[in-house]
């Protein structure tokens, strides 16, 4: 079956390349063991996707995918939906987290030509993020137009493990796929095991405050403030939506218990700033930034990277429930994803939250 | 035209203006009462102490009270270069962003976020960026010969307006999609929600400054909207009048649009709603459309920050509110443009 789904593959590229890189991927093919292999896989969204014969090369549709996959199997991802800077790349394998800037298929706009990842040769696309019929339809457009199979996986923390389950099979690490698995569900577990005592309006109420200026926020069900929904009461979170703009009036009608930013200027503005200063959390000093390097904690990209927030967001919402050492969390998670295992004066930097 | 009587008209803007500053203050999404509202500003103005609770007086000093008198500054300037401009382009559908200001602004505004650059730096760059691209305009405009330097003008700026637009295009593509994306789009929204204290004096000096100047000049406005040839035989230096006016409309449009983001509408519907309340005297347009364009976006600002729990972009709730009234407007006043 296998054999069959790359012979397939190859005829429907035969136009495109010469004999010779033909019968180079005919031989590969048949000389691969693979029929313990199943010949196809059901993705995120039920779509059913072949699975290559021999995955060298993987194309990441956006800077989720380029993560998550950078996680599991490093050395396949062709390149960066954007380039990393310097100050992230010190995190990363320093052969991969300088690998170019490849664009993306998905996200508010299309950056990858199409020509350009088919000359690139990716032996398989991969998407990771909201799985709707926008994704879904791109996805089998782009397989369809390609010839490349192409597989949507849900980026949400419901959908990760089994995210890396697929990704596993699609690319013939089922073992190690497993092994990220367990570990992301474990996490989540521990997380939400601790607290499921404390009834859902006695948790902490936060807001989450984006933008320079902190009036940027996540409505209700948005996949900005997924992290802080897990384990938090979302003061916004009665409207539901995406992101939007509130005023500071609203924010002191919310008076929320604990503020969690991503905006550096914010962070440092606030607790001067006389409009902000009768909200409780800036009374009781619970305004914490939120790391972000080499990939945020909290909010974006939305996927595996928030795993880390959300133990950091745990021992900040519930310090007495959250003992464990944040430090030895952090380097043994950025040893396990991201491969490199960060100096002390690392992981104070990463800790500052300051990019 | 019959000439309609001044008082009455300016008296009706005036209420317009009092009643929006009554109406701004004590509401919101954090209840105020009218006893504690006046308690608070009693207390500022004599000095005193006020018996309303802390976080009380800080949205009535520091939140609402800036945001509502950024509101009312933003408004009249709006239609204060509006006025202006349709009178000095003598067309009735040129808005104060005619000359590029705007888009000006939105590209300064949006390279600020891309660079990650603060509030001061983002409002800095959009003022920059409004003046320097009407700058550039008028330079091109007349070094473009031509029997209709108007004409030449308007046409420069809207052709500069598109490239600037598209240059924000750009900027929106190559921004992360996560962090900037949102912030430029709604900057360009246009929102008066983060207005605090600091922000009203860099918004104030450029705002009394131009219109300061358009006031000195109102009696020739009245000479400069009539042909050219006229105007000159009327012995006026078109020239140098036209660059004064042109600078002052687009110093308290840049100051605006860098404050509150874009805001369209203002500009184009309050001139009309003058006209219709006063007549096109300058003198007397002026001062009306300023104390209107103030209490008509006082209005929409009120509604943004109220109706519900997220904030309403400004530029949608004045093209939602604009529309129609302007298309009534365009009923009522056929007779007098024909």
């Amino acid at each position: 079956m296998g054999g069959d789904q790359g012979v397939r593959r190859h005829d429907r590229r035969v136009m495109a390349l010469d004999r010779r890189q033909v019968i180079v991927g005919l031989s590969a093919t048949l000389l691969t063991q693979r029929s313990a292999r199943a010949a196809t896989v059901t993705d995120g969204a039920g779509r059913v996707v072949p699975v290559p014969a021999r995955v060298e090369r993987v194309f990441p549709a956006g800077p989720p995918a380029a993560i998550f996959l950078y996680t599991l199997a490093p050395e396949l991802l062709l390149g960066w939906p954007r380039a990393n800077r310097p100050e992230e790349r010190e995190f990363l394998l320093p052969d991969v987290g300088g690998r170019p800037e490849v664009g993306r298929i998905t996200g508010r706009g299309n950056t990858a030509n199409l020509e350009v990842v088919l000359a690139l040769k990716p032996d398989l696309i991969l998407d990771v993020g909201s799985v709707n019929p926008t994704y879904i339809s791109l996805a089998d457009r782009v397989q369809q137009q390609t010839g490349i199979p192409y597989a949507l996986l849900d980026g949400r923390f419901d959908g990760l493990a089994q995210a890396y389950r697929t990704l596993g099979a699609l690319i013939g690490r089922p073992d190690a796929g497993e092994g990220f698995a367990r570990y992301t569900e474990e996490t989540i577990k521990t997380v939400t095991g601790r607290i499921a005592g404390i009834a859902k309006d006695a948790r902490p109420r936060v807001y989450y405050a984006r933008g320079p200026r902190g009036l940027e926020t996540g409505l209700g069900g948005s996949i900005n403030v997924e992290t802080i929904e897990l384990l938090a009461q979302n003061v916004a979170g009665e409207t539901h939506g995406g992101l939007a703009n509130v005023s500071i009036e609203q924010v002191l009608l919310w008076n929320p218990d604990v503020i969690i930013t991503i905006d550096q200027d914010f962070a440092a503005s606030v607790r001067g700033d006389p409009a902000w200063a009768p909200i409780k959390a800036v009374r009781d000093g619970r305004v914490h930034l939120s790391p972000k390097l080499p990939f945020g904690w909290v909010d974006f990209p939305p996927t595996v990277n928030r795993l880390i927030g959300l133990k950091w967001l745990a021992k900040i919402l519930y310090p007495s429930l959250f003992s464990d050492d944040l430090r030895a969390l952090t380097r043994d998670f950025y040893a396990r994803f991201y491969h490199v295992t960060p100096s002390e004066a690392q992981i104070d930097r990463v800790l500052a939250g300051r990019d | 035209m019959t000439p309609r009587p001044f008082l009455p008209g300016l008296i009706i803007a005036l209420g317009v203006l009092a009643l929006g500053l009554v109406v701004a203050f004590t509401v919101g999404r954090y209840p105020v009462s009218l006893a504690e509202l006046l308690d608070v500003i009693w207390a500022r103005a004599t000095g005193g102490q006020t018996t309303a609770p802390p976080a009380v007086e800080n949205v009535v000093l520091l939140v609402r009270g800036p945001r509502v008198i950024a509101a009312v500054l933003v408004g009249a300037a709006l239609a204060v270069a509006g006025t202006a401009f349709q009178g000095l382009f003598r067309n009735p559908l040129v808005s104060p962003d005619i000359l590029g200001a705007s888009s000006g602004a939105a590209l300064g505004a949006v390279l600020g976020i891309f660079f990650s650059l603060g509030v001061i730096g983002i409002e800095s760059l959009a003022f920059a960026g409004g003046l320097a691209a009407v700058a550039a305009v008028y330079v091109i405009g007349s070094l473009l010969h031509s029997r209709d330097p108007i004409l030449v003008l308007v046409l420069t700026g809207v052709v500069i307006g598109a490239l600037l637009g598209a240059g924000v295009g750009l900027v929106k593509y190559l921004a992360d999609p996560y962090n900037q994306l949102p912030a430029m789009t709604f900057w360009l929204l246009g929102s008066l929600a983060a207005t605090t204290v600091a922000d009203l004096l860099p918004l104030i000096g450029p705002v009394a400054l131009g219109t300061a100047v358009l006031i000195a000049l109102r009696w020739r406005l009245n000479v400069m909207s009539l042909p050219e040839d006229e105007a000159r035989a009327l012995g006026l230096a078109t020239g140098p009048l036209r660059i004064a006016i042109v600078a002052a409309a687009t110093l308290v449009t840049s100051a605006s649009v860098a404050t509150s983001g874009i805001i369209g509408w203002v500009g184009l519907v309050v001139p009309h709603l003058a006209r219709s309340l006063v007549g096109p005297d300058f003198p007397r347009l002026i001062p009306t459309a300023a104390l209107l364009g103030g209490g008509y976006l006082l209005f929409i600002d009120t509604l943004a920050r109220t109706a519900a729990p997220v904030e309403i972009p400004l530029g949608i709730l004045t093209a939602v509110i604009g529309t129609p009234f302007f298309i009534w407007l365009l009923a009522g006043m056929q007779k007098n443009w024909s």
